[in-house]
């Protein structure tokens, strides 16, 4: 069993409140930072743990921070990322409605490290409930002198304020939530200039995802070395990892990055295996990326085990890897239809897509479109090659990465699940029953069905 | 739906609205959360508390008092209520279910789900009920794929439903027959 960071307290009574937090260790790294260590010390810690952006991308965190631009009598704002919205992704819901401080605390310390006077918790409005807690965690940490002025005598001052949005995909992307924060539409930013240089109100900004900051706690703690020991190459640390579909123990799990993709998803420590079944496909990183048959998810193309770390997981590329992503991890038994998946996921594209950029407003609803009449049994041989091809249109040619996230699972889908497409179009009878494979699962693709 | 902007309503929206004393307390103090001059960034939040104020939904009235707390223009308003998804551009029922339906819900059986409600409820997913209690709504991944499947009522979300355990909640709401809001407490 690996060890634990962000959850090594969180069963323990009254972790949500800050007397629990504090009574197991919380705010130890406030400490450390304000009263001993340089803003410039923090930043290098962080660079050194190789700690990468949490919420998808995976971009090294130091390195972000390092771009921050710092003018002279400018503010520079930290945005905390929780519009958590990434289809499977309830990892940072989780750790939010659990143990609050965790956050608090790091944004404190990541604030000190970025000279951030005031920072913002943006949080997807449908987690009101979850605002409310994190309001009560910042208002308890703002009575004991953890914010406010004069932080422990530093000098530094902070405060942190919680923002609710209102239901929008498209808010994760991190400019429309900056646009979302100065209350406009969510329409995605032309990038460059990035939020480093000019970001909330125009002034330079760093926008982190929640399970990022909260990484920073363990990181400042033990030191940047001694959480770069955990993991492989450049895939440092732990992850959380939401679990959801046809296994047996749907959760939230930090892992060690660097286990295997079969120890995770057979064993009874994480995701227990499937759930009376056999499993299908795997979508390990949201809905955003590649979908991919069961048995590519366990091992690369090479035939060696494959790891849970962002390079082991990409291996392969587009062809046969995926991504780790935001660690929406969810699994497919062979009861379900990869074709009604697609749909599904499309469907969300469409309704997400911001309508700035044509090829993702007007793709996304074409590709669902088609998808709804193949999976209707209304389908045409041609429709899968048109979804192809209107995949390719978007992907690459949209202002933000909502386009490419809309064509990856389409693409995917078509690249492994071929014969499945074209199963709906011959047997368009067969498939008007919705649960059309859950008596007759369909025979796996010719390539994948002995390995 | 963010892709399309929806339309407003203006002909049901004739009825007066004003905020309440503490609503209105409540605006400033978000308002003062911001740098100087910043204080559109209110905007989310205080639509939010309107909506609370008007039934569930943000009619042209409600909206235009928004503007006029606020210090916007009335497009400004329109222009961001129309695009997220959580503000309601119609009258709604007492109740709002908001049921996921986005893939990882799929895999768990949110269709069966919303066959289930929409039975139960004599309503297609998008419609009041007849006696204006329950609205039925299919949402987007609402982050909850580990107790699938689920829906939002209000604040609080109901998990890992079964059609008995939905169809509880449902007696159990509309005995109880008070409205609920995202922003309840």
């Amino acid at each position: 069993m690996g060890r634990k960071l962000l959850f090594e307290h969180i069963d323990k009574p009254g972790i949500r409140g800050l007397e629990g937090y504090r009574a197991n260790g919380g705010y130890r790294s406030v400490e450390k930072a304000l009263k001993t260590m340089s803003p410039e010390a923090v930043l290098e810690e962080v660079k050194k743990s190789g700690l990468r952006g949490r919420g998808g991308a995976g971009f090294p965190t130091g390195l972000k921070w390092s771009f921050l631009a710092k003018p002279e009598g400018v503010p520079r704002y930290l945005v905390v990322n929780a519009d958590e919205s990434e289809p499977g992704t309830f990892k940072d819901r989780y750790l939010m409605e659990r143990i609050p401080h965790i956050l608090i605390e790091g944004m404190i310390t990541s604030s000190f490290a970025l000279g951030a006077k005031v920072s913002y918790i943006y949080i997807r409005g449908e987690y009101f409930y979850v605002a409310r807690i994190l309001e009560q965690a910042v208002a308890e940490a703002l009575a004991a002198g953890w914010l406010g002025k004069n932080i422990l005598g530093s000098g530094f001052d902070h405060e942190i304020h919680v923002q609710v949005g209102a239901g929008a995909y498209i808010c994760g992307e991190e400019t429309a939530l900056l646009e979302s924060l100065e209350g406009k539409r969510g329409n995605p930013r032309i990038k460059p200039p990035f939020p480093a240089v000019k970001g909330l109100y125009d002034c330079p900004t760093v926008v982190n995802n929640v399970e990022t900051i909260a990484a920073v706690v363990p990181i400042v703690n033990d030191g940047g070395e001694e959480y770069a020991k955990i993991g492989i190459g450049k895939s440092t640390g732990t992850k959380l990892i939401s679990a959801g579909g046809n296994i047996k123990r749907p959760g939230v799990y930090e892992i060690d990055l660097g286990i295997t993709c079969d120890e995770f998803i057979n064993s009874d420590e994480f995701c227990g295996g499937v759930e009376g079944r056999a499993f299908k496909a795997v979508v390990p990183g949201g809905s955003s990326v590649p979908i991919v048959p069961y048995e590519l998810f366990l091992k690369t193309p090479a035939g060696e085990n494959r790891l849970m770390t962002y390079e082991s997981l990409a291996d392969g590329g587009f062809a046969q890897g995926t991504m780790l992503g935001s660690g929406g991890f969810y699994a497919y038994n062979d009861a379900q239809c990869i074709v009604r998946s697609t749909w599904n996921h499309t469907r969300f594209y469409h309704h997400e897509s911001c309508g700035q950029c044509s090829p993702c407003r007007e793709g996304t609803g074409w590709m669902e479109k088609v998808l709804h009449r193949l999976e209707h049994g209304e389908g045409r041989t041609e429709d899968i090659d048109l979804l192809w091809d209107i995949q390719r249109k978007i992907e690459g040619n949209t202002i933000c990465p909502l386009g490419d996230a809309a064509a990856w699972p389409v693409a995917s889908a078509i690249r492994h699940f071929r014969d499945e497409f074209e199963y709906h179009v011959h047997h368009r009878q067969k498939v008007k029953d919705p649960k059309h494979f859950e008596k007759e699962p369909f025979a796996l693709s010719r390539k994948f069905a002995t390995a | 739906m963010s892709a399309r902007t929806r339309p407003i309503t203006t002909t049901a929206g004739t009825r007066p609205f004003a905020f309440s004393e503490a609503a209105l307390a409540e605006c400033k103090a978000i308002m003062a959360r911001y740098p100087e001059g910043r204080s559109k960034s209110a905007l989310l939040p205080i639509l939010h508390i309107a909506q609370s104020e008007n039934d569930g939904w943000l009619s042209v009235n409600a909206m235009d008092a928004v503007a006029h707390v606020m210090g916007l223009q009335h497009i400004e308003v329109y222009e961001v209520a129309s695009f997220y998804s959580m503000y309601n551009l119609h009258p709604v029922g007492t109740y709002m279910l908001d049921v996921c339906r986005t893939t990882p819900c799929m895999l768990r059986g949110s269709d069966d789900l919303i066959t289930h409600l929409e039975k139960k409820l004599g309503v297609h997913v998008g419609e009041t009920t007849k006696d204006g209690m329950f609205t039925l709504k299919g949402v987007e991944c609402l982050g909850s794929c580990g107790t699938a499947p689920m829906l939002q009522c209000g604040a609080v979300f109901h998990e890992n439903l079964t059609n008995e355990r939905a169809d509880a909640l449902i007696d159990e709401l509309r005995a109880r027959n008070s409205r609920t809001n995202y922003t309840d407490r």
